[in-house]
């Protein structure tokens, strides 16, 4: 069994801290929640101070921000409806663009690998796409497949395919037709029996992890035209397959999961308070795969955990918010 | 504005007598655990959105229908709507949910849904109100939230 080390609990906002994402660099953490607030976070030798802290960008909870992969911009979604971008040219970071169209709350915001896209999903059911030029953000679809609130938009690490998760129970993912331009739904993953609250791609965009309301971890695989396993592909797609179902775990819903992108690793927020650490077994078949459970930190918080996600850089590193208005940072050893 | 309503005339339940309070639980030394008589006495006068009258009144929330594991921090209430197409329904959970959220300590875990096959939306009012996010979307609402003060004003 691995252990969770705690490594410092971090507090300054006050109320529900709904998301923390680390900078691409892994040197810096941002959070924001429900006190409308955005917190910089760094280290200054081993403890993590507040940098900065942004105000007035939105008028409610701030749900989610994302840091682009280059580092100098954060996306930050809220329940006031709009996305707010956020640069430092000026030597402070500030609120330089307000992206407004969705008819409500706007639930998650994620930035393609290359930076050039921008995808926002809401309770309106819709997911837009942002094409972004010069620091000039325009909407280059609006995509109504699911058929409820959308929950999650996170972009695939290699390539313009976007993964979303909703609280109609499915993953949908969305490829651009190069021939008009248009997104479309290009696969829809069926199996979770409620809300997706969010999802995860694997290091190599092969495989997706989703966490649900329904208590459990699905692990889907893609298997493209011609593979070698025999999956039918009509239409001449990639299909998706649920390859891998974790269940018996977790007590109650699971708010999000995270990849870990250089271990493996797959860790889980849940609404009973505890963080789980999964590792995928060195010799299973790849096409049914199965993972063991390696650490489970009870009362990591003392309310529900909302994100967790690995330092992209540091291995191991783990950051996590609560209902409880704590972020906390972690040492995973095995 | 009786036309208006959806159910005219609502069938009247006898109240619970007040609850004793026993000399242990006046013993601030002994550590008092949550039951479901405390939880029903936090709930009882919540008003209905469209009567002056209380969900107890109504037989909308019932003691027998209140669970607490005050160890594991659970507390489940079910509630039932008057009529089974009942349009306030998620209203009024969203109330029962609010008072509770408000009166408990926060290490509980609420969880607010309809009695088995009391409402024809049943599975998706029970969704709606275990979602947290659109809950706490909802209470972001001015207007929604007046109206839910409304039901957790006491009387008298």
């Amino acid at each position: 069994m691995g252990t969770l080390e705690l490594k410092q609990k971090l507090s300054g906002h006050r109320g529900r801290v709904w998301s923390v994402c680390w900078h691409p660099k892994g040197a810096n953490l941002a959070s924001c929640g429900e006190d409308k607030t955005i917190i910089i976070w760094g280290s200054e030798g081993l403890k993590w101070v507040t940098k900065m802290i942004l105000t007035e960008g939105h008028s409610r909870t701030i749900r989610e921000l994302a840091w682009s992969p280059c580092g100098n911009y954060i996306a930050s979604a809220s329940f006031d409806a709009t996305t707010a971008i956020w640069d430092k040219k000026s030597g402070q970071f500030e609120c330089n663009a307000t992206l407004e169209g969705h008819e409500n709350e706007v639930k998650s915001v994620n930035w393609s690998i290359s930076g050039q896209l921008l995808a926002t999903c809401s309770r309106d059911k819709s997911v837009w796409v942002w094409e972004v030029n010069d620091d000039e953000y325009e909407c280059a679809a609006v995509i109504n497949a699911h058929t409820q609130d959308v929950k999650k938009v996170r972009w695939h690490p290699h390539e313009e395919i976007l993964a979303s998760a909703s609280y109609d129970n499915t993953v949908k993912l969305f490829k651009e037709d190069l021939a008009d331009s248009d997104w479309s739904c290009v696969a829809t993953l069926s199996s979770h029996t409620s809300t997706v609250w969010s999802l995860s791609w694997d290091k190599t965009g092969n495989r997706i992890a989703s966490c649900s309301d329904d208590k459990t971890v699905k692990i889907w695989r893609e298997y493209k035209p011609g593979n070698e396993t025999g999956v039918a592909t009509p239409n001449n797609e990639p299909v998706w397959k649920c390859i891998c179902t974790l269940s018996g775990y977790h007590t109650r819903t699971i708010y999000d999961i995270d990849w870990c992108k250089s271990t493996g690793l797959l860790v889980t927020a849940c609404g009973d308070d505890i963080i789980r650490v999964f590792k995928e077994d060195d010799d299973c078949d790849p096409h049914q795969p199965s993972f063991t459970m390696v650490c489970s930190m009870d009362s990591a918080h003392t309310q529900d955990v909302n994100c967790v996600q690995w330092n992209p850089v540091v291995p191991g590193q783990l950051a996590s918010s609560s209902d409880d208005s704590f972020v906390k940072i972690w040492s995973y050893n095995e | 504005m009786g036309e208006n309503l959806e159910n005219i005339n609502p069938k009247l339940y006898k109240k619970l007598d007040n609850r004793e309070i026993t000399a242990e639980e006046q013993d601030e030394g002994i550590a008092d655990e949550f039951d479901a008589r405390e939880i029903f006495d936090i709930i009882r006068n919540i008003n209905d959105p469209e009567h002056p009258l209380t969900l107890e009144e109504l037989n909308v929330v019932e003691h027998s229908l209140i669970e607490v594991d005050d160890k594991r921090n659970r507390v489940d209430v079910k509630f039932t709507p008057t009529i089974p197409h009942c349009s306030m329904a998620t209203l009024i959970g969203l109330s029962i949910r609010v008072q509770l959220l408000r009166a408990l300590p926060a290490r509980f875990k609420v969880s607010v849904e309809i009695s088995p096959g009391t409402h024809v939306s049943e599975a998706a009012v029970n969704k709606q109100l275990a979602d947290k996010e659109r809950v706490a979307a909802a209470l972001e609402n001015s207007m929604l939230l007046g109206v839910i003060n409304q039901c957790l004003m006491p009387k008298d």
